[in-house]
This record gives C-alpha cells, structure tokens and sequence, in this order.
C-alpha cells in the first residue's frame, strides 16, 4: 500500500445546520431538503440517495416549509415571501411577497394549479401556479390566529388548516370554513397552554390526521367533523406527520427523537373494518425529529441532529439489497476543503467564511503507526468574511498558495495572497472579466496560471491570472446542450486536460491547449461522485453513485483494457454495499499505476498492477496480510487496498512531498455542540 | 438381587404446581392446575384442595376447559392418554389414548430427537370409557412447548421464529432477524380474543404486538417495553381490553389494549411468574410464580388468595428433614425461610424466618442463607446455621437455636452464636438420645474444629438457659467432614478426611479410630436397633465400608460410587443413592445381611443429593419382601430438577384408587339394574341417611355414592350437548385434515408406526425432558 506521512487534521469545525423541512417528489424521486441556514439540497433516492445539488442559503432566508409542484420546487418562510428555485442555475429563481406575515407552510394541490401558504395572520393565501411565475387568487376566510399546517384534499375541493388550538376545513371553491374541529389541550399543568397543531394530513376518505404540541396524533372524520381515535405519542411535541402514496401508513415525528408508524390494518382476517393501530417506533435520532417523508419503501426523517435518516420499511423492500439498510447521511456530498499542494494550505469552506490554514511540520522519522513529534503547529493564516447576504457557494485555492477564490449565487470574488515570511496580505483582485459573474464550481490549474469557473449551461470559463489584470481566455461549452449545473471540475497536472461532470451524468474532456472540447466520456446511468485525470497516462477515472469505477483513456478516447476487465469482472459485493459515495480521487506521481480515492469511513488505494479481488475473497485483507509470510503475502493481495484508520473523512490530498493531508470531523464533535435534547430516554421510565 | 417389581417412583405429594398454567373454571370457584401425576382443584376463595383427580400414570402436561361442558376439563399427561374429568365432582369420564385435543397445548415427542410436534387429532364420539384416537395429523412439527391457539389459528413461537398456523389455509412464518447484540428471542406467545393481533414477549423484554400476518410479509407489529428481564409470561383478558405481562420482576403489569401508554402496576408478588392466566369472565387473574406458588388476583388490584406448594427454589441447601413433631417435611423455603411441608395433607405449614432480614430480589447480591438445619430427637429444639460469603469480604456466619414453644406452637429463638466456628460447618448434629436433659449439639467445620454445644441453665438467671459451647476437639489438625451420633446417644463417630474417630459424648474422650485409606469419608451413619453395632461409612474412592464397632474392625465393604446414604429411623434399613452413567440408583440393605432388600436401578437422571424417610401415619402390612422396607416409612428424594419423588407399592395406589372403583362398580351395578327390579328411591333414600348415622369413615363413600347418582343423570344431559355439537365437529376435522396435507407433509407410513411404537413406550422420561 505505501507508506506516507499523514498530517491528521482536526481542526475544520465544520458544523452542519439542522434540517427544518423536507419534500419529496415520487415522480422524479428527488428529496429537497431546506435547512436552518436556508440552504437546500436535491437528494436523488434513484440514485443511492446522491446529494445532487445543493442551493445556498442567504441571511434572513429561513424556509419553513417546501413544496414540489411537478418539477417545479417552491419553498417559503418566515420572511413572508414565496421562493420558486431554479434548479438549473442552483438558485431563486424569484420572490412573491405574499403580503400576510411570516409563512409557515406552503401546499400545492394535487392538479399542480394551486399553491396555498398559511400566514401569521390566519388567512390562507392562494396563488395561482403560471409556467413562469405565481400570481396571487384570493384568500381563504380569514381566522383569528396563525396558519402552522395546511393539507389539501387529493380531490382539491377543501384543505385542511392546523392552527392555535383547532383544525379549520376550508371549502376550496367558495373560501368558506365548513368545519371547525377542537383540539384539546394537554392534561394538567399545559392546561392552560394552548395547543399547537404542526401538522395535519387530509386523506382522500376524508380522514383528517393531525399532530400537535401536547404530544398527540389524532384521527378525525372529514365528512362529521369528529373525533374519531387520539393517540398519545409522546409528552412532547408531535413535530411532523407524513402520509405513504397508498394512504396506508402515517408517520410522525416528535421532539422525543422518535418517529411513531401508524398502519391501516384491518382487525381480524378477510373483514373490510380497518382502523389505524399505532405500530412500529423508529429511534434513529438524537433531537426533534422536524421533517418527515413516506416514501414507498422507507420513511426519510431528519431534524435538529443534522442527519437525514432513510429508514427502510423491511416489509416493502427485499432483504439484503442496498435499499433495505439502514443510511444516515451526516456529511454533505460536495468537499468543502480545498488543499494548496505546493503550499502545503488548506481551505476550508463555511457558509459564512472561509478558513485558510498553514500545515503544521514534524521531525523526525518512525514506524508505521507512531505519531511523530509536531515541529510547528497548524496555524490559521486568513479568516475572510464573506461579503453580501449570500451563502459561500464554492470555493478554491491555487496550489501555489498565492490565488483565493470564492463564489456566491450573487458574484466571484477573487483575492491575490502574498506570503512575506510572518506577514499575509491579502488583496482583492478588483477587475474582473464579465464573463465571471458566477460559478458552481471553480478550480485552479495546476501552475497556478488559470482559473477555471463553471457556469450556466454547462460551460466552463477559463481566465488567465496576473497579478495586475485577469484575462478572460476562453468560454469552452459542451456540444450536448445540457442545462445541468456542473458539480465537478478536474484538471491534469501536466495542463492539457480539463475534465467536467454534470447533474446529467455527462463528463466533458477539453483540450486546454487548443481551447475545445476533446470528446465526451460514453454517458454511464450514475452520477459521477469524483473525477481525476493519471498525470502519467492521462486516463480519467471516474467514481459514480452506485460505485461503479471506471478508466478511460483520454487519448484512445475509449475505455481501458483494466477498466474493460473491471467490469466483465464485477466489483467485489462488499465495495457496492457502501453507502457513502466515493468524494475524491488523487494519483501519486511516483507510482502512477496506484489511484487514490475515499470516501467518509475509508481510504483506498486501488493498485491497477495486482489481480482484482475475486467475490468470494475478502475485500478487508489488510490486517490478514500483515501476518502472512512474504511468498504468500503476494499472492493472496489484490488491486483495493482499504484503510479504515481514517474516520469521517471529509478530505483526503496527497501534497507534493509525499505526504497525505486527512481532514476529519468526527461525529461526536458535531454531536457535542448540539443544544441538550428534549428528554433523553432512560432506563425503565 | 431383589427386582422391584410393583414399586414405582412417583410424584406424591410436593409436586410443582407452577409447572403448566393453571385453569380457572367458567364460574370463578374453582382453579385446577396439574400436580405432578394428578390435577389438583383448588377453591379460588378457601385455598383448600377440593379434589385430587387422580389416574394419570404419568407428568400431566396440561389441562383445558371443554368447550362444549364448562363443568368438564381435558388434561394431557406424558402417559400418552388424554383424560375427560368432571371437575365438581373429581370423577373420571372419558380416557382417550394418545390423542391430543387441538388447541389443548399438548406435546408430542418422537424420541429420537428433542422436538415437540403439535398433532390434531380427530375424537371420535363413542360411549365407552376407553377410546382411542386413531386420527392424528401433525400441524407443526418442532413447535415450541407452549403454543397459543384462537379461533382461526395457532401462533407459536419458538428461538427466532414466530410460526402462524392457519387451520384455514396454511401456515406461514414470521421471522425475526437476530441483530448484532439483540436478545430478541422469543419467550411466550398470546393471542388477542377477537381481533387478529398476536403478542409475544422477548427476553430482552419487550412485548411485540403483531398484527396483519394473514399477509405474506406485510405484517407489521408495534413494541411495549417495560420489563428489564425476559417476558415470561403474556395473557390477554377475555374481551381484548388488557394484556397482562408477568416476568422476574414479579410486577404484573396490565397494558391497555390500543392504548399501551397506559399501564397498571401490581408489584410485589413474590418468586418470579411464570405463567398468568385470566378466569373466563375477567373476573379473577392468577399467576404462578417460580416459588410454586398460585397467586389469585382480582381485577389487578388486591391479591385474594394464594395457594403455596412445596417452595422449590434453584437448590436446597439444608438436608431434607421431617419435623418430630408435626411430622413435616423441614427444608429450605423461600429465601432465609425454612418450610414445614406436610407431606400428608400434601399443603405448606408455615414458614419459619430464620434469618431475620429483608431478602432483596437482585440478581449476583449475596445475601443470608439457611445453609444447615437439624432437629433434637423430640422435636423441640432445631438449629440452624445461616451464611453469606461476599466475594473479598470474610464469611459469616450464625448459628441459631430454636425452642418449641408449646403456647404458640412454635420455634422461638433462644440462642444466637455468631460466628461459632472460623469456617464453614461441613456437618451438624444433635444427639439423638430420648432424654432431654443432656442435649448436646455437634458442629464440625473447616476450621479443623469440631465443637460441642449444650443447654446450660445456670448461667443467666434472667434470660433463662442458653447454648454454650462445651467441648472443641481435633484430630491431628485434620479437616472433619461429617458427624454422626449413634442411636442411644452414647458415641459419636467424627470422620477426618480417611479417618474415622469414635468419641464419648459424655467424657469428650477419644475412643478408638478406625480408617480404610485411601480416600476421605463421605457419609457417616449408625446402624438402628439390632444393627446398632455397626457403623457405615461411604468414601472418596467409591467405597462402602461397615465397622463393627464391638470388634474395632472393618466387617466389609464394597465398591459402590455412593452419593448419599442415610438409614431408617424406625427399622435397621439403610438407603444407598449410587450414581452411575448419569443416572441413580437405589439400593436398600440391612447392614447385617450380604443381600440387599431391594434395589431399583434407574431411579431418575442426575445425582441425588437429598432424600428423607419420612415415617408413615399407618404402618402398611406388606408382606412381599421386596415392599417391607416400605411399611415403616417412606422414603422421599429431591431430584436435579428439584422434584420431589417419592417410592410406591402397587397396593398402595390401590388403596388410594380403591374407594373410586368402588364407587364406581356398585353405581354401575345400580344404573344397570332395570328400575322396576330396584328397591323405591324413598327406601334407597333412608338406608343412606341411615348409613350416614352409622359410620363415619363409610359416610365418606355413601356421600359420593349419592352425587354419583345425581352426576349420571347430569352426563346424561350432557350427552345431549354434545350430540348437539357434533354436528360442527366433523367439519372442523376436515378442514384441518386438508391444511395438513396441504401444507406439512402427510405423515409417512414410517412415522405413523413410530408414533404408535412411541404411544406404547414408558413416557417418564418426558418429564425430564421437559424441565430442560
């Protein structure tokens, strides 16, 4: 596997923002996911639940609740605006005020022609939906109160409004309430507290389930306007509801952390009388579990913890598939370091600053597993605040360590570096080219010469960097069209290539040298996590979603003889059964024939010169190896060399003097700087 | 050698009542439970015994309601028959031969392997007493001991797999992963009465409510977790509305059905429960406890009625003793408690507090135990010695006496001796001598000591007499390892490893020694009466060894592996329990004679550590020699699985069976006599009160002569319903006979002959199986 200095790097306190709301599109089956930041993320569950992209927050944009109309994804908040995202350029698209308080829900119906926003000041707002934009209708007869939850009938002829201390039934023709269902408040001592109805779910025959701040799920009949069954979930707040497509299963999440499963089964065998039985209880939580999905074969949670919890349903889906595990996702897709080889600096990227480091340096020499005496330690070098309400999108920094760069949804803004023994200046570059207005993703080449920012429709714009004035050079685009964002960008060490890969699972290879597109990699189903470009061969490797590995020979234009034996081959069982995706891809110079790649729980070197595994041998046999004799050793190792020292890895570079820079956020980290719980579960109580 | 012909082992008297559950009848009065060999009737409001129902051969192993009569029970034993009973009245109606009820939980057992198979069988409706079921189809093979049955199908549990039978359609199988850690194995099932909910208990403790399994794999199942130990036992109450659950912690908890946020707490029950059972109107819950004990509940709030058998606790450390007085058995009984039994009522006595201290029910604390007991010759003296030894701390001990006090009738502590000796007590003693006024205790520890205890008067004039120690002996710094007075109370024998030393209780002077080395001695024992010359011992080295004490030398021994050897008090027989191939068995000799009297090879598996003869109210007047030994007393043993066993004579069970057949010849004589052949009922009418007038013993049998009569008139009502009933019947069959074979391959010919063979074999060794 090699040896290799490891600068161990735990000071990125990257802290991720709590999930606030969740909507889920069964068409497309994409997951939007708003978090407190105001950040929102596309998760595709067709595709091992990849984190496709994800749209910054800005300051003040708070969403408290999202809605996909179609393909269409409109979110609201508590600055009293509806927001349609354009999911092509990552960003609002536009804001409609609707003129009546904060928001604190948002629902289309099920025709695709309405959107409903419950208000603060009790009207329910109704907004015709356009193919451009949404024009406000008419509001709903007023209540005394705010809106929290809105529910439409899948007929779309009432909704169904939660608010203080009832349910209100709105006539969605006329605007009239037709009925108005009381909400009792919790036993003694909340007495007196009002209660809270979060969340309500109208089903088609006219069941009405709701949850509320006195821990309880109730089920109402639509048609009488009574109370049909009360389940007392929890001591707590009943946070979220959620309903399957089959109507057969509500969920509900609570602040206890638990997320309670309610079936509508009949009681006995072959009669038709079901009723709904509070079943299973989920506890994959440590907080308040704040937005919930049902999706066909799992219920998808998430809340103050910071994780997203796909639960599957063992009874939908087969046993030991990849949809029957369990997966928390904790960490984002996308990397947020970024490493100046040369330099030996690292970037770190926050919503609101950027972060860059100077490695620490050791002495001395020893045996694998020692760690070596710190000759100077890590310092932070810059702390650049941001400028403007909007979120860091993107951020980069040559690998000389004199270029800085950060995009937003609003502007690029590009910062020269010099280093002067102790003292760090730092200067705004302040012109320019036009062309550079924004970027989903920036890279720097490899001399530090270029700056290469992607932007809409897939191009990728490339920018000559001089101290005194930078030069737009060229616009390279791809032939396809796509529309997509691209998510990632790479290029070869030697200069000649630059690689891309967008959300349409296209990878574009341009010839920098002559300025255009050299060819476009065959189109695999999966989206590609990670992208790299051999120095040596100049083969592209690509990581995709399902895990898949794949070599392709930039000058053949065409798939490897071993990226053609991998796949007649198969990969080992065991690597297609992780469930992180693989995040970044390197090469080591000095031998070219070793790819380096990681994701969350591992470091793998894939050595292209030795035989693949075959399915039956295990995939793990580093520790097996150690203790076999040398004759031996060779002929039982194989091409994927695994090391799971490394834990909640969230970068992995190779610098220039051969050593390897591991960034790590542990878990336990994140969990210690959440707020205490509601209650902690204990012990027979 | 003797064979033991007629002589059987039997339970009599101790048996467990917690073994299976319990039964309530449809009006509340009366619970049965099965008792060892008979079922026993108990008052639900007096606690008193109604009947016994005895005629099983072997361990009953369970016990259901008829469906169709509530005033008659079916009760399966390991015999292989299943047996109808009039419970009101104790009598015997029907016996059926190996044919399992469905929905009885009945067991099955091809002997080759450990499996219980669940048959139906098809009963068909005859008028004779003996019946035999021909029909048998298997419904589950491997099926968990103690299945649950509703209307439409039978859930059974077993490991990690919850088995759903539909006599309908077919069977499916719910299975449950075993996680990394989880102790999700299953440990009792229940079924909802109406709605389709299946309830199971873990040992982790949580409590799975399953529901929509008619479903190939789209059921689902909700958690109820309270207990923090296995979950042994669930029952659901007749209309649905509660589920009752039961574990170690002896808390009964009643969960509210669709609504198990809200639960009930009954704490405080006692031994841990093993089995919870409801009374067909709701009314009265009970629960069996690990004690043997049945605890009768109303409504989950108050405790009525408790009805405790022979507390058997994991092991009994005291010897098995008889009061003198009462003629109890004396033993270890609930924690810190010794128990006086009677074996002849067959009902606990009283429970004696030996130790004085709140017991706490916690698992790996070390708490006092009763560990030695012994009573004087008369009976009004008992000493106890208790212990606790904590893992780095130093023993301690109590040594206590205890004195008869005739006004209260009984044990009131006189003398409390902490810590009479440095280590254990390995033996304790006290002279058997008539006369009163010498009592001396002995007492031999690890301590190389052994000492000598005696009642002294004068030495508190206030507190009156007190114990006090009168004598320490040793022998070479030797460990001693038992004592044994002879019967006049003349000598002592103490054994030191290989050697025997003979003492004078009233000089303390060494007499003689005596040794057979190599190998430490065991067992010590006086022979009685004529044999009162000898003194056997059993050692190490599986040795039987006689001294004649006249002559100081070895009369003879023989190589025998003897775990315990104890002699009669009433006559000069001696029992020896030898060990051999796991199994023990039993020889009873006279020192003086080279043959023994009588010897009964496998008596149970495992080793017999405890056994008593107890003396006998009447003398038998057997007059085969093989029985004789039988007619003074009568001699019990403990079990590994802490049954308590005991020998009987074939005419022994006839006498106890005797008074029924009687009744029963001279009723059928009776009904079969044409009725204008009969005497007027008016004269029939005045000979019977005149007969109560008479006699009291013969009123006993007259009595059950005359509801006899009134009961052959019930049967013939009853034969009415059921001819009502039958109509139903054959359907049901049919359809179970077509899910069978449908589903569980039919049997094969094979297996039908190996049933048949089973059916024919001794079924005792069932009842080893099932303690395991």
């Amino acid at each position: 596997m090699g040896e290799f200095t490891v600068h161990r790097v735990r000071f990125f306190d990257y802290m991720p923002s709590a999930i606030r709301a969740m909507a889920f599109n069964p068409r497309t089956e994409r997951l939007a996911v708003a978090r407190a930041d105001g950040a929102v993320e596309i998760f595709n569950f067709a595709d091992n639940y990849f984190q496709e992209k994800v749209i910054p927050g800005r300051d003040g944009g708070t969403v408290e609740a999202l809605c996909w109309v179609g393909p269409r994804l409109f979110g609201a908040g508590l600055n009293g605006a509806i927001t349609e995202y354009d999911l092509e350029n990552l960003r609002p698209r536009y804001s409609v005020e609707a003129y009546g308080g904060p928001i604190w829900t948002v629902s289309g119906d099920s025709a695709g022609t309405m959107l409903a926003v419950g208000c603060e000041d009790g009207t329910v707002k109704m907004f015709e939906i356009l193919d451009e934009t949404i024009r406000f209708q008419r509001n709903l007869e007023r209540q005394k109160g705010r809106i929290i939850s809105l529910s439409w009938h899948p007929s779309g002829a009432l909704i169904a409004a939660g608010m203080i201390d009832m349910i209100r039934i709105f006539d969605a023709e006329t605007g009239r309430a037709t009925h108005r269902l009381l909400v009792e408040r919790g036993a003694g001592a909340s007495k007196s507290r009002e209660v809270v109805v979060w969340s309500v779910v109208f089903l088609s025959d006219h069941t009405i389930v709701s949850g509320d701040s006195a821990g309880k799920v109730q089920f109402w009949d639509g048609h009488t306007g009574t109370l049909v069954r009360t389940h007392l979930v929890t001591k707590w707040d009943v946070l979220a509801l959620a309903v399957s497509q089959d109507e057969s299963s509500v969920v509900a999440g609570t602040s206890e952390s638990i997320v309670v499963q309610f079936q509508f089964i009949s009681s006995t065998v072959g009669r038709q009388d079901n009723e709904w039985v509070r079943t299973r209880t989920f506890k994959n939580h440590s907080h308040d579990v704040r937005a919930l999905v049902h999706t066909e074969t799992a219920v998808v949670s998430g809340g103050m913890d910071t994780q997203l919890v796909v639960r599957p349903l063992l009874d939908k889906v087969e046993k030991n598939t990849q949809e029957s595990s369990l997966r928390k996702i904790a960490f984002p897709h996308r990397s947020l370091v970024c490493c100046a080889k040369k330099a030996g600096l690292l970037l770190f990227q926050f919503p609101e600053h950027l972060e860059l480091w100077r490695l620490g340096e050791s002495e001395g020499h020893g045996r694998a597993g020692d760690s070596l005496p710190v000759k100077r330690k890590p310092e932070k070098l810059i702390h650049l605040k941001r400028k403007g309400d909007d979120h860091i999108r993107c951020s980069a920094v040559s690998p000389c360590g004199g270029w800085l760069v950060y995009a937003t949804v609003s502007g690029v803004r590009l910062y020269r570096i010099q280093h002067d023994n102790n003292n760090i200046g730092v200067t705004k570059v302040s012109k320019l080219p036009k062309s550079l207005c924004s970027a989903h993703q920036l890279c720097f080449s490899s001399d530090s010469s270029k700056l290469f920012a992607a932007s809409g429709l897939s191009s990728v714009v490339v920018v000559a960097l001089d101290p005194l004035e930078c030069k737009h050079l060229h616009t390279l685009r791809p032939k396809s069209g796509s529309r997509q964002p691209v998510h990632l960008l790479c290029v070869s060490d030697d200069g000649k290539w630059l690689a891309s890969a967008n959300t349409d699972c296209e990878v574009h290879v341009y010839n920098l040298k002559k300025m255009k597109l050299h060819c476009k990699v065959p189109v695999y189903s999966s989206c590609p996590t990670a992208i790299g470009i051999n120095p040596v061969t100049s083969n592209l490797v690509t990581v995709h979603a399902d895990q898949q590995v794949f070599e392709f020979s930039l000058q053949q234009k065409e798939y490897t003889e071993w990226s053609r034996r991998l796949q007649q081959r198969g990969l080992h069982p065991v690597w297609l059964q992780r469930d992180t995706p693989v995040a970044h891809i390197t090469f080591n110079p000095r031998n070219p024939a070793h790819i380096v790649l990681h994701d969350v729980f591992m470091l793998c070197i894939i050595d292209q010169s030795l035989p693949l595994p075959e399915a039956r041998t295990p995939l793990l046999n580093q520790m097996m190896l150690r203790s076999l004799p040398e004759a031996e050793r060779s002929r039982q190792s194989h091409a994927f060399k695994i090391c799971k020292s490394f834990q909640h890895l969230l970068s992995m570079t190779l610098l220039d003097d051969q050593s390897l820079v591991a960034v790590e956020r542990p878990l336990l980290d994140i969990v210690s700087q959440l707020p205490a719980p509601v209650r902690q579960k204990k012990f027979a109580t | 050698m003797v064979e033991h012909g007629d002589i059987r082992v039997v339970h009599r008297g101790g048996s467990k009542i917690n073994f299976r559950d319990p039964v309530i009848s449809h009006d509340s009065r009366l619970l049965l439970c099965a008792s060892g060999e008979c079922v026993k009737v108990f008052s639900t409001s007096t606690e008193e015994c109604v009947h016994d129902l005895r005629g099983h051969t072997g361990l009953v192993t369970g016990l259901l309601l008829k469906p169709s009569n509530h005033l008659q029970v079916y009760s399966c034993s390991a015999d292989g028959t299943v047996r109808l009973w009039d419970f009101t009245d104790g009598i015997l109606i029907k016996v059926q031969l190996p044919s399992p009820v469905p929905c009885l939980p009945s067991l099955w057992q091809p002997p080759a392997h450990t499996l219980f198979q669940l048959v139906a069988a098809h009963l068909p409706q005859s008028g004779d007493q003996l019946v035999e079921a021909r029909e048998l189809s298997a419904v589950i093979v491997d099926v968990s001991s103690n299945p649950a049955a509703i209307g439409e199908f039978i859930a059974s549990a077993k490991r990690l797999q919850l088995e759903v039978y539909f006599f309908k359609k077919q069977k499916f199988f719910l299975k449950e992963d075993n996680k990394k850690g989880g102790r999700n194995t299953f440990t009792c099932v229940a079924c909802h009465p109406t709605d389709d909910c299946i309830a199971t208990g873990h040992e982790d403790g949580k409590i799975r409510l399953w529901r929509n399994f008619n479903q190939k794999k789209e059921y689902t199942y909700s958690t109820l977790h309270w207990h923090h130990n296995a979950v042994s036992s669930l029952c659901f109450t007749p209309e649905g509305t509660n589920l009752l659950s039961g574990g170690v912690e002896s808390v009964l908890v009643q969960w509210r059905y669709n609504q198990e946020s809200q639960k009930d707490f009954l704490p405080r029950l006692g031994g841990a429960i093993t089995h919870i059972n409801v009374s067909p109107d709701g009314a009265l819950f009970c629960t069996s406890h690990s004690d043997n004990k049945i605890t009768i509940i109303q409504s989950c709030v108050k405790v009525s009625a408790v009805i405790q058998g022979l507390v058997q606790g994991d092991s009994v450390k005291t010897d098995l003793m008889v009061d003198p007085r009462s003629k109890a058995l004396v033993l270890n009984g609930k924690p810190g408690h010794l128990q006086f039994y009677s074996l002849q009522r067959d009902k606990l006595l009283y429970n004696l507090d030996i130790v004085q201290q709140e017991y706490i029910h916690e698992e790996g604390l070390q708490q006092f135990e009763v560990v030695k007991a012994a009573f004087n010759a008369s009976g009004n003296w008992l000493a106890t010695v208790e212990e606790r030894q904590q893992k780095a701390a130093e023993l301690e001990l109590n040594l206590k006496l205890w004195e008869f006090d005739e006004q209260t009738q009984s044990f009131v502590l006189n003398t409390t001796i902490s810590a009479p000796h440095e280590a254990r007590i390995t033996a304790m003693s006290f002279c058997l001598a008539a006369d009163s006024q010498t009592t001396v205790l002995v007492s031999t520890s690890k301590d190389r000591h052994f000492k000598a205890w005696q009642l002294n008067s004068n030495t508190h004039p206030y507190t009156g007499p007190s114990w006090s120690c009168e004598f320490v002996g040793a022998y070479h710094g030797l460990v001693p390892e038992c004592c044994c007075f002879s019967a006049d109370g003349s000598l002592l024998a103490v054994s030191f490893q290989e050697v025997v030393t003979v003492w004078s209780p009233s000089t303390w002077e060494l007499l003689t020694t005596l040794s057979q080395p190599p190998g430490a001695v065991r067992d010590l024992c006086f022979g009685r009466l004529s044999c009162s010359k000898y003194l056997l011992g059993t050692t190490g080295n599986n040795l039987l060894c006689c001294w004649n004490l006249l002559t100081c030398s070895l009369e003879w021994s023989t190589v025998m592996d003897i775990s315990l050897l104890l002699a009669d008090p009433l006559s000069e027989d001696m029992a020896a329990f030898c060990c051999q191939d796991g199994c023990t068995d039993l020889f009873v000799f006279k020192p003086n004679e080279p043959r023994p009297l009588f010897s009964h090879k496998a008596v149970c598996s495992g080793k017999v550590a405890r056994a008593v003869f107890a003396p006998r109210e009447e003398m038998l007047e057997s007059c085969e020699e093989s029985s004789q030994w039988l007619n003074r007393s009568q001699l019990y043993f403990l079990t590994q699985y802490m049954d308590l066993m005991t020998f009987s004579t074939k005419a022994e069970e006839e006498q106890l069976m005797a008074s029924s057949k009687q009744v029963e010849t001279t009723v059928r004589r009776l009904l079969q006599t044409p009725a204008h052949v009969l005497p007027s009922t008016s004269f029939l009418c005045s000979m019977f009160v005149r007969s109560l007038l008479i006699s009291v013993t013969d009123s006993r049998e007259e009595d059950k002569q005359v509801k006899e009569e009134m009961e052959s008139e019930k049967e013939e009502e009853d034969s009415e319903g059921e001819m009502e009933s039958s109509t139903s019947r054959p359907e049901a069959a049919a359809q179970g006979g077509q899910a069978s074979e449908s589903v569980a391959p039919p049997l094969t010919r094979a297996q039908v002959r190996e049933l048949r063979r089973v059916k024919k074999l001794d079924h005792s060794w069932l009842s080893d199986i099932l303690h395991t």
